[in-house]
């Protein structure tokens, strides 16, 4: 069992942070890999991204938003409750490395949980940084101060023009773009639709983007294909051989497909879990 | 005793109506009773150089445990097959008898042959069911740990051995529950989870530790295993699913086996929504290959509430890979053969969700290296299958998760580990390895034999090197 230790809601009690006891992951967990957790018995394995970790504490951190049941029901947990099942680090951790020019990090909704830890190795690289983040409104907005404290230079949007720039974060890095011809690398994650927009974005500009995906997984260790994209032309295994690509490559509109394959039966979960904690 | 075998014909093992089955997750056979089982016990002759045994991988004795059956004490034959084989109560239900033990049996030759895995399966659960298992003598210990990564049919045997030699033994499992393709690919209709979770139980008994939710190559490496384990022993299975490489493979609603039934025998998603995880529930479901993970697919399917379940391959029903038994449960259930098609592609609607397979006929050719048939494409002979489901089980690839962390194991052409084939060890010293991960899908019962190998191989290096 892995033990919960600290909560925190954000975002108007639709994002949700918690702290879990597992010192075997945190101690390998790089940049860009993520876990796959079951919250008991009868729970499904879920791939969620690793924000931070304690190695003194031996815990990592996880943030999610509450879009369904199991994460319903994980916001429900408390200090003290804990996971039957914590497995990871899984993926390919990020490639890191020092670009002679600046490294852009976008991030959209809890894609920024992401973010922070890819965002502060670019940082600790030696890169210029120059973060993005954006949410629908102010109240949704997660880890300004962390990403300030990783960032040159951090902007802000929300779609509502409640805090920062009023408009979305492809505009800002459309505007970077135009301003500065050195920019080396942009990061993308968030949503699949503002993955997609930013990748959109940067290849007039003809500069590399990656984006992390994440598809519906079951075991995450490349055993089974439920996660499989297609990059490139070719068919890929994210939870083996991502979960980054590179996102001029990839397939937006069958990711999508595949991730609403089992809309209907969600909703049914996540009614059922919803009337019995009402 | 000769007159015994033909007198008495071989006894059938009661079983669940075809048609009640198709619709639930209950094991198919019933098993025999006592009596049945003495019956057929009865026909053994008890040959002095017996052909049964020859036929068997790990080497039961079989003629003996038969006569303990004879004489109507049960406990005694469970613990005669455990003597060679550590999984009776798997083996007897999934070994591929008639081409082993029962192939060779010298009844075989006139009549039909002893039905040595009904017997075995008894033996077994009759111990199992009547709490007469017994832990075995352990050895005292000799300060030794072995790392066994993955627990599965190979896994399972080697730690057994192991443990009674006196070695501290840790499992080191992947997935949340232990059992490999036990757990996750062999359905509950065809083996109980239940019978799985007391084998795995009373390892532990014994004194093996599992830890599950360590993927090695990610949680840790080998070397990392290395530093505190005095050997570690590879048993991981085979990985990667196969896929055909055919326009329209990722719409939704198709599957690789591995994933189909993961979800439902792993996940039991045959019970959601009491469990989380979903399965798509398919009206015209076809499910690619013949080998015994697609009976198994297809006979999942099936009991999921599909309509109609094909079973499309491309060869004719003479080269279908999987068991007759397997492949006569299936037809009895009502899973329908496409034999000598194959798709060319698959045709998806608006939303993403696979509607249909564009199919092709196919006729024998010349054989080719298998020595089988080569199926050749009749020109112009495509033609739809309409299909909301696809499994596609045409077998794995070598996982790389522990060979690219592991730079020092060699790996033949196809990406599997190269091991000893009598002694399982690798190129890295104090590393074994066998089962799928080493050969390739094969049984369970190959993989059983590689570990019972690797586990004397290992003793003997632990000891030497004391
Ligand atoms: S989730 Fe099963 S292979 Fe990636």
């Amino acid at each position: 069992m892995y033990k919960i230790v600290d909560k925190k809601v954000m975002a108007e009690g639709t994002v949700c942070q918690l702290e879990v006891e597992a010192a075997r992951v945190a101690r390998k967990a790089k940049p860009g890999q993520f876990i796959v957790l079951r919250i008991d018995e009868k729970g499904e394995r879920i791939p969620l991204t690793m924000a931070k970790q304690d190695l003194e504490k031996g815990t990592l951190t996880i943030i999610f938003q509450v879009v369904g049941k199991t994460t319903a029901h994980l916001a429900t947990l408390e200090p003290g409750d804990a996971l039957i099942d914590v497995i990871g680090p899984l993926g390919m951790p990020t490639h890191i490395k020092k670009y002679d020019g600046p490294v852009i990090c976008v991030g959209g909704g809890t894609g920024v949980a992401v973010l922070y830890p890819i965002t502060r190795g670019y940082k600790e690289a030696g890169n210029e940084v120059i973060g993005i983040i954006g949410a629908r409104t102010k109240d949704l907005l997660i880890l300004e101060e962390e990403m300030k404290g990783v960032t040159d230079d951090l902007r802000i949007t929300t779609d509502d023009g409640s805090y920062g720039h009023h408009g979305f974060v492809t505009d800002v890095l459309k505007q970077i773009l135009e301003e500065r011809d050195d920019v080396k690398m942009v990061v993308g994650i968030g949503p699949v639709p503002m993955m997609r927009f930013v990748c959109k974005t940067t290849e007039p500009f003809n500069v590399p983007t990656t984006v992390s995906l994440n598809p519906i997984m079951v075991d995450a260790t490349g055993m089974c294909g439920a996660c499989r994209v297609t990059v490139g032309g070719k068919t890929r295994f994210v939870c083996v051989d991502g979960p980054e690509f590179d996102g001029h490559q990839v397939d937006f509109d069958e990711l999508t497909q595949r991730l609403r394959m089992y809309v209907e039966e969600e909703k049914k979960s996540y009614e059922l879990f919803k009337q019995k904690n009402a | 005793m000769a007159e015994k075998g033909k007198k008495i014909p071989r006894q059938a093992m009661p079983e669940q109506d075809p048609k009640v089955r198709a619709h639930n997750f209950d094991e198919v056979p019933y098993g025999y009773d006592e009596k049945l089982a003495q019956l057929e016990a009865q026909r053994c002759l008890q040959c002095k150089k017996p052909k049964c045994v020859e036929g068997c991988p790990v080497e039961v004795e079989i003629p003996q445990f038969i006569k303990f059956i004879v004489e109507g004490d049960f406990a005694a034959a469970a613990r005669q097959l455990k003597n060679k084989n550590s999984l009776p109560a798997v083996c007897g239900r999934v070994c591929p008898q008639e081409s082993q033990c029962e192939n060779t049996c010298i009844l075989g030759k006139k009549a039909e042959p002893v039905a040595i895995g009904r017997l075995e399966r008894f033996a077994a659960d009759y111990e199992r069911n009547n709490n007469l298992v017994t832990i075995p003598e352990i050895a005292s210990s000799t300060g030794k740990r072995v790392a066994v990564v993955g627990s599965g049919p190979a896994s399972l045997t080697l730690a057994g051995d192991l443990i009674k030699k006196g070695h501290e033994v840790i499992i080191y499992e992947a997935l949340h529950t232990p059992g490999g393709v036990l757990v996750y690919g062999i359905p509950e209709f065809r083996l109980p989870k239940a019978i799985v979770a007391a084998e795995v139980d009373y390892l532990q008994k014994m004194g093996v530790k599992i830890e599950t939710d360590v993927v090695v190559g990610k949680t840790t490496t080998i070397d990392e295993l290395l530093e505190d384990h005095d050997a570690v022993f590879l048993g991981v299975g085979a990985g990667l699913p196969l896929f055909l490489n055919l326009p329209g493979e990722n719409l939704c609603g198709i599957y690789s086996a591995n994933e189909y039934l993961t979800r439902s025998n792993l996940m039991k998603a045959y019970k959601f929504p009491e469990y989380d995880t979903p399965i798509a529930l398919g009206k015209n479901v076809a499910v690619i290959g013949a080998g015994n993970v697609a009976m198994d697919s297809a006979r999942t399917a099936l009991r999921l509430g599909a309509d109609t379940v094909k079973i499309v391959y491309r060869r004719s029903r003479a080269e279908m890979p999987a068991r007759a038994e397997e492949v006569h449960h299936a037809e009895e259930e009502g899973v329908q053969f496409e034999l000598l098609t194959n798709p060319v592609k698959f045709i998806g609607n608006e939303d993403g969700w696979v509607t249909g397979m564009e199919c092709i006929r196919m006729e024998l050719g010349e054989p080719d290296d298998s020595g089988r048939r080569r199926p050749i494409p009749i020109e112009g002979s495509n033609f739809t299958l309409e299909c909301d489901t696809v499994i596609v089980a045409l077998g794995t690839r070598a996982n790389p998760l522990i060979p690219s962390t592991t730079p020092d194991l060699k790996l033949n052409k196809r990406g599997y580990i190269e091991a000893d084939p009598e002694t399982g060890a690798t190129s890295k010293k104090g590393v074994y390895a066998g089962g799928d991960i080493v050969t390739g899908s094969a049984t369970v019962i190959l993989a059983m034999g590689a570990g019972r190998k690797a586990a004397n191989a290992i003793h003997e290096y632990l000891m030497g090197s004391a």
